[in-house]
């Protein structure tokens, strides 16, 4: 039981660290951050 | 350890909202550290966030123009779910210790459960499903964006963190300050009014985030573990537990926001912190 918890733990971890890092080359901190220097309205409640 | 929790949690917040120019301003940061999300629910509107809260960065990725850049944000929070499940939720979520801070309002009689806890404790899941993941997906205007649902019609953190502020600092928000403004601060106040008499009524029964994180509470790295051949069964932890998980028969609960409290009032020390 535990060492199938390890197993999908060190998948998990993986696959995550993996799409964190195709998504920073692809630009996704740019596209986050365009959305997030901006006032948000909709968080604001006026959008 | 409840003091030591209290004390990661103010440095968090003040981690996540150090930008204190920003309330003097009244605009909010735009300089490159808002290229990182933030582990827990923190409104990147607020005139004093650094980074970016990761639920209203999930939405914005899910209904821009190419979602592909929503991996980004997915890696993000499959990452720090693996490493620290609702670790996030216990210890650095900034809405987290609003609630928690209420919750020590003495006067108040308190109310354990809700009728119906079972089931309103699934509500987040459907709030996650519809509001952060289908809505901003499916739903999409004239110019082809989706909309942050759960950012524009539910969440207290936006309205407390950004809306309150920068509607008393900008006069032009002020005056488009109008019906929906109205809803997200009178559910801003039912949910601040609640966290006094419930425990954190927020990430037990409506969070998004915590959902995502909750999932990961049984695999991820950060995890308890309960030494069977030291347990006497004597009910102290779920005795302690603010949120009434069993923690001897389910150390590792989607509930558990890790506050930690059952390992504390062990008295056989028999729940262990593992981190590997």
């Amino acid at each position: 039981m535990n060492k199938k918890i390890s197993f999908y733990r060190i998948i998990l971890f993986t696959a995550g660290l993996s799409a964190l890092i195709w998504g920073l080359y692809q630009g996704g901190a740019g596209e986050v951050l365009k959305r997030a220097a901006r006032i948000c309205l909709e968080c604001v409640g006026i959008g | 350890m409840a003091k030591l929790r209290l004390f990661v949690q103010v440095c968090a917040a003040a981690l996540s909202n150090g930008y204190i120019k920003g309330f003097a301003k009244g605009r909010i940061y735009d300089g490159p550290l808002k290229q990182l999300c933030v582990p827990g629910l923190n409104c990147y509107s607020c005139p004093a966030a650094l980074g970016a809260c990761p639920i209203g960065a999930l939405q914005g990725a899910l209904g821009s123009h190419s979602f592909r850049t929503s991996l980004y944000v997915i890696g993000f929070l499959v990452v720090f779910g693996t490493l620290m499940g609702r670790f996030v939720c216990g210890f650095l979520c900034p809405f987290g210790l609003v609630q928690d801070l209420l919750f020590k309002i003495p006067a108040v009689r308190k109310i354990q459960r809700l009728p119906g806890e079972k089931g309103l404790r699934w509500l987040r899941f459907v709030i996650l499903g519809l509001l952060v993941i289908l809505l901003p997906l499916c739903i999409i205007d004239f110019t082809g964006l989706g909309e942050a649902w759960f950012c524009k019609y539910i969440c207290p953190a936006g309205t407390l963190e950004g809306g309150i502020p920068l509607v008393l600092l900008d006069s032009s928000i002020r005056a488009a300050a109008g019906f929906l403004y109205r809803w997200k601060l009178v559910l801003l106040v039912i949910i601040l009014i609640a966290s006094a008499v419930i425990y954190r009524p927020f990430c037990r029964y409506i969070c998004p985030l915590g959902a995502i994180y909750g999932v990961f509470n049984k695999v991820s790295f950060f995890r308890l573990s309960v030494d069977s051949t030291k347990c006497i069964r004597c009910g102290a932890c779920a005795k302690a537990c603010k949120l009434h998980i069993n923690v001897f028969e389910n150390p590792n609960s989607m509930d558990c926001i890790r506050c930690l409290e059952c390992s504390s009032s062990c008295p056989q020390n028999a729940i262990k912190k593992l981190a590997k």
